[in-house]
């Protein structure tokens, strides 16, 4: 009778999915390598002007950071539920839903953050600078936590099903939509020097509205794609 | 003990099977048998808690387990149909993580042991388990039952793609288990090789 603590267990999850990232590295650097590309067509077909470039620059680099979330979230569960590894994890006798986050967090880690530590780089094609740079940073330090947490509902409600790509995005992406606005609006505030701390907070409200009931929801959904 | 009341079970608007009640005592193994496509690995995923009940009730030492829920979960392990298994992970760190996330004793030393208790040597250890053959691949997920404490085993057609010094080594394994006082659901398609007294057998039909 043996029974993991809360912590061994979540430190177990996340683990074996960093393990798994470092062994299919490519996969990580396609997501990088997506938003790197798609940001830098923009300047490309718009052309040089400084000015519009910095009015889209924000709303650029926020929709294409979703849509690299977008993209990865097929990984999320998808190889567990075809291999077994999702009806072993739930049956570990601890909370489906905090598994689920240190599932969602694994999934940030490789998809998310390198997105966040490159916004700066990114935000400089769009002449941003100073300030705007870091609110970019922090705001998508603060949304794509957030992005993650909504997509894996999408992720948990279509496993299984043929032509889960589109139906993931037909999903969450209205659902990305406040977190789009409230963070495309911090960096635009921050531009037009009125401070951005409105937006940042209610990315913040955000993020801790998606971690309470995201992963219960996905825990749930997982269930009845087991059944 | 573990008890069936009267379950039944379903595959959308396909009838499996009705009115199973068995109990299962400490030191038994219940053999599940049945044509393909009568509900074993349903029968066995709802035991676990995997599927919803239709009809019925499951009961551990006397509760419902859909009561228990997560204490049920830390008495039962289940190897399915599916290995469970990581295909870039080695042998090693499959067993090893999953023995930690059972809350099992996942040190280098044990999860070595249990791996070459199934006949898996150490050239194989440090592989990708996508390199194995099926039934390698096999005895790597079975590997888990000499890592597992939990007095409940649910297997599901754990002999397929087995050879003969595998079947002995899992069948020596159910001995042992039994003996301690273990409670063990198979199901199977061929007779094991366990004293007649401990065996169990139910035969799934409509």
């Amino acid at each position: 009778m043996s029974q993991p603590s809360m912590s061994v267990a979540l430190r177990g999850v996340v683990r074996r999915d960093l393990l798994l990232a470092m062994r299919h590295r490519s996969d990580v650097a396609m997501s990088v390598f997506f938003v790197v590309i798609v940001a830098s067509l923009f300047p490309l077909g718009v052309g040089p002007e400084a000015v519009v470039l910095r009015m889209i620059g924000p709303g650029v680099l926020w929709v294409t950071a979703l849509l690299a979330c977008l993209l990865s979230l097929g990984r999320l569960f998808t190889a567990d539920y075809l291999d077994g590894v999702l009806e072993q994890t739930a049956l570990i006798p601890q909370s489906l839903a905090v598994l689920v986050v240190g599932k969602v967090f694994a999934h940030w880690v490789v998809s998310g953050l390198p997105v966040v530590l490159l916004s700066p780089l990114l935000g400089l094609q769009f002449g941003l600078g100073g300030d705007s740079l870091g609110v970019l940073t922090l705001s998508l330090l603060l949304g794509t936590p957030t992005l993650s947490m909504i997509g894996a509902i999408g992720a948990a409600l279509t496993l299984g099903l043929r032509g889960s790509g589109f139906l993931v995005a037909l999903l969450v992406l209205p659902l990305f939509v406040p977190v789009l606005i409230f963070g495309a609006g911090a960096v635009t505030s921050s531009l037009a020097g009125i401070g951005s701390e409105a937006n940042l907070s209610l990315l913040g409200a955000c993020f801790m509205l998606s971690l309470a009931f995201a992963p219960w929801a996905t825990a749930v959904a997982l269930r009845i794609a087991l059944e | 003990m573990l008890q069936t009341v009267s379950l039944s079970g379903s595959r959308g608007q396909r009838q499996l099977f009705s009115d199973v009640s068995v109990t299962v005592m400490p030191g038994s193994l219940l053999a599940v048998a049945g044509e393909n496509g009568s509900g074993k690995t349903s029968f066995l995923r709802m035991l676990c808690g995997l599927l919803s009940l239709d009809e019925g009730a499951i009961l551990w030492q006397g509760k419902d387990i859909r009561q228990l829920k997560e204490l049920y979960c830390a008495q039962l392990t289940y190897i399915g149909h599916l290995n469970g298994i990581k295909d870039d992970l080695t042998p090693v760190e499959n067993l090893t993580l999953s023995a930690c996330l059972a809350g099992d004793d996942s040190s280098g030393a044990v999860v070595k042991k249990a791996l070459e208790a199934v006949g898996l040597g150490r050239p194989v250890h440090v592989l990708p388990t996508r390199v194995l053959s099926q039934g390698q691949k096999r005895r790597v997920a079975l590997a888990r039952l000499w890592l597992s404490t939990r007095p409940l085993w649910f297997l599901d057609e754990p002999f397929a793609s087995l050879d003969a010094a595998a079947t002995d080594y899992l069948t020596q394994r159910l001995q042992s288990h039994l003996t301690k006082g273990g409670m063990v659901v198979v199901s199977t398609h061929q007779e094991i090789a366990l004293p007649a007294d401990s065996v169990q057998h139910l035969r799934l039909t409509r």
